[in-house]
C-alpha cells in the first residue's frame, strides 16, 4: 500500500533502532518499523503494541495486526547500540564521488554522434539537473506544508473520527501508478511544469501525511496525560510534548518526501516538466547509450545524495532526549 | 470523435484484459522470485549484526533510486524489452522483502528460540518451525508493500517497450490532445489500481490462510 519512499524513510535509523538498547520508549522503534501505510484502517495498533512493549517482553502481543512481532522485542544480542556512525555517514559521498569521476572519465573518451551531441550540447545536462533539483525542492516544500500540517489536524479530537477514512484515501492513493497520475494532470492542465509539479506533491503528500499521522498517534499517551496533568492546555500539549515528540518522524516524512519526489520527478518529462528524465528518455528513444547512461547516473548520484542530506540531517536536528530511541 | 470511456473499454476490452493478464503475471512472477530471494537473503544475514546492517542498508539505498534511472541503467546492458523490466521489478521487489524478514527474524523472541532448541528442535527445524512462521506477518507486510510498489514501475517500465498497463498510459501520452488520450490513459490507470487492489485482497485472503492462529490478531 505504499510507494518507493515510503519504506526507504527508515534507511540508517532501522538498524539502530533495532539493536538499540530496550530501555528508551517503544514509541522510535515502532514508528519506524510500523511502515505505516500497511497497517490499513487501525492505526490504533502501533499505540497499543508500543505501549504494552514496554510492559511486556512477550512474544504475542494482545492485538498484534499484520506487522506486530518485529517491535515488541527488543532483541538483546548485542548491547552495542552502533552510534549512528559518522563512518557510515562518509562511505556514501565518497562513493558517490569516485563514481562520478569513473563516469567522467568514462565520458570523456566516450565517441558522440551528432545526435548524442544534439541532446547534451550547450549546458543542457546542467540545465537538467538544475530543473531536476528545483522540481524536487519546490514539490517537498509544498508537500511538507500541505502533510504535516493536515496530519496534525486529523489526529486531533474533532477531527479524529476522520483518521481512518484519510489513512483509508492515502493507502488507496498509493495504489495509482505516479505515471497515470501524472498524464491524467498533463491532460487535464495541459505540458508544462505546472502539471508535473501537482504530480509530484499529490503523490509525495500521501506517504507523509501517513508517517505523520502514525507517528503522532504512536506518541505514548501516559505522556499527553501527564502534560495535562499539569495543566497544558491543548495547544501547549501539542507544540511543547507531541510535536518535539514527533521531529524524528517529521524528519523521516521530510527524507521521504525529498526521495520520493527525485524519483517522480524523472517522469516530469512525459509532462514536459524537464529535468533529468529528459535525458533518460532522450537516451532510450534515440537509442544513444552515453545520453541514457548519463542521465541515470545523475539521477542515481542526485537521489543518493539527497537521501544522504536528509540522514544528516535526521541525525543533526534530532532533540537531544530522544536520542537514545534510535 | 471522442467516445466514452466506456465505449473505449468495450471496444478494446481485449488488448486491455492482455495488457492487464501481462502486467499482473509480470509483477507476480517477479515478485515469486524476489519473496523467494529476500527470505532467503534475510535468512542468511540476520544473525550476524554486520550482515544484517549491510542487507538493510544496501537495500534501503537501492530504493532511493528512482525506478526510470535504473531501467535505464539496465538498458545498456541487458537491451529493451522484457529483460530490464523483469530485472528492475525483481530488484524492486526484494528490497522490502529483504528488510522485513531481516527485522522479523531479529524480532523473534530468544526465549521462544531457546525453548524449541530446549525440547530438542534442531537449527533448520527451528528457523522452519519457529523463527519464519513467527516473522511471516511482517514478511507479508514487506511482499504487500513490495507488489504495490512494482505495479507502479511496472507502468514505467513500459517506456523500455516492458508488458503490461503501462503501454496504455504511454500510448495516451504520446497522443496528447487526440479524442482517445485521455480513455487511454486512464483505462492504463485505472486498471492498475484495480490489479494492485485485488493483489492486495488475495494478500489479505493469504495472511489469514497463512499467519499461525496463535499469532494472529
Amino acid at each position: 500500500m505504499t510507494a518507493t519512499g515510503v519504506p526507504s524513510k527508515d534507511g540508517n535509523a532501522t538498524d539502530a533502532s533495532t539493536t538499540g538498547p530496550p530501555a528508551p520508549d517503544a514509541t522510535a522503534p515502532d514508528v519506524d518499523f510500523g511502515l505505516p501505510a500497511t497497517l490499513p484502517p487501525d492505526g490504533t495498533t502501533s499505540a497499543t503494541t508500543s505501549a504494552t512493549a514496554t510492559a511486556t517482553a512477550t512474544a504475542p502481543a494482545p492485538a498484534p495486526a499484520p506487522a506486530p512481532a518485529p517491535d515488541e522485542t527488543p532483541p538483546p544480542r548485542k548491547p552495542s547500540p552502533t552510534p549512528l556512525t559518522w563512518q557510515k555517514l562518509t562511505v556514501l559521498p565518497s562513493v558517490l564521488v569516485v563514481v562520478l569521476l569513473i563516469t567522467w572519465i568514462w565520458f570523456r573518451q566516450a565517441e558522440l554522434d551528432s545526435i548524442s551531441e544534439n541532446a547534451l550540447s550547450n549546458g543542457q545536462v546542467w540545465q537538467a539537473l538544475v530543473q531536476h533539483i528545483r522540481l524536487t525542492a519546490i514539490s517537498t516544500f509544498f508537500v511538507l506544508v500541505i502533510a504535516i500540517p493536515l496530519g496534525i489536524l486529523l489526529t486531533r479530537r474533532t477531527f479524529r473520527r476522520a483518521t481512518p477514512v484519510a489513512m483509508t484515501v492515502a493507502n488507496t492513493g498509493q495504489a495509482t501508478p505516479a505515471i497515470g497520475l501524472l498524464a491524467l494532470l498533463v491532460i487535464w492542465l495541459g505540458i508544462g511544469r505546472r502539471a508535473a509539479l501537482i504530480g509530484i506533491i499529490v503523490y509525495a503528500v500521501l506517504p507523509v501525511l501517513s508517517n505523520t499521522i502514525a507517528g503522532l498517534k504512536a506518541n505514548d499517551p501516559t505522556l499527553l496525560e501527564a502534560a495535562r496533568g499539569i495543566g497544558m492546555s491543548p495547544a501547549e500539549v501539542l507544540a511543547r510534548v507531541e510535536l518535539p515528540l514527533a521531529v524524528p518522524l517529521i524528519l523521516a516524512g521530510v527524507r521521504t518526501a525529498l526521495v520520493l519526489n527525485v524519483g517522480t520527478a524523472t517522469l516530469a518529462t512525459f509532462g514536459g516538466g524537464g529535468g533529468l528524465g529528459v535525458l533518460i528518455t532522450t537516451g532510450i528513444t534515440n537509442q544513444r547509450m552515453p545520453v541514457l547512461v548519463l542521465g541515470s547516473i545523475l539521477t542515481v548520484a542526485l537521489a543518493l545524495l539527497v537521501d544522504w542530506l536528509a540522514s544528516l540531517a535526521e541525525v543533526v536536528l534530532r532533540p537531544r532526549g530522544l536520542e537514545a530511541g534510535s | 470523435m471522442p467516445v466514452s470511456f466506456w465505449e473505449y473499454v468495450g471496444t478494446y476490452h481485449e488488448k486491455l484484459l492482455f495488457d492487464a493478464w501481462q502486467h499482473a503475471g509480470a509483477v507476480f512472477q517477479c515478485m515469486v522470485v524476489a519473496t523467494v530471494t529476500g527470505v532467503l537473503i534475510g535468512v542468511a544475514t540476520y544473525r550476524r549484526e554486520w550482515a544484517a546492517g549491510l542487507a538493510t542498508t544496501t537495500t534501503s539505498a537501492l530504493l532511493t533510486v528512482p525506478s526510470l534511472a535504473m531501467i535505464g541503467l539496465l538498458i545498456p546492458v541487458v537491451g529493451l524489452g522484457v529483460a530490464p523490466t523483469v530485472i528492475a521489478l525483481t530488484l524492486y521487489g526484494l528490497l522490502p522483502v529483504v528488510r522485513n524478514a531481516v527485522v522479523g527474524l531479529r524480532g523473534v523472541d530468544p526465549l521462544l528460540v531457546d525453548a524449541a532448541k530446549g525440547i530438542g528442535m534442531s537449527r533448520p527445524l527451528r528457523l522452519l518451525r519457529v523463527e519464519l512462521p513467527l516473522a511471516w506477518p511482517p514478511i507479508l507486510t514487506g511482499i504487500r508493500v513490495s507488489t504495490q510498489m512494482l505495479m507502479g514501475i511496472a507502468a514505467i517500465a513500459a517506456y523500455a517497450s516492458g508488458p503490461g498497463l503501462g503501454n496504455e498510459i504511454f500510448r495516451g501520452i504520446a497522443s496528447l490532445g487526440s479524442a482517445n488520450a485521455l480513455n487511454q490513459v486512464l483505462a492504463g490507470a485505472l486498471g492498475i489500481v484495480a490489479l494492485a487492489l485485488l493483489f492486495d485482497a488475495a494478500y489479505v485472503l493469504l495472511g489469514r490462510l497463512t499467519i499461525p492462529r496463535g499469532i494472529r490478531g
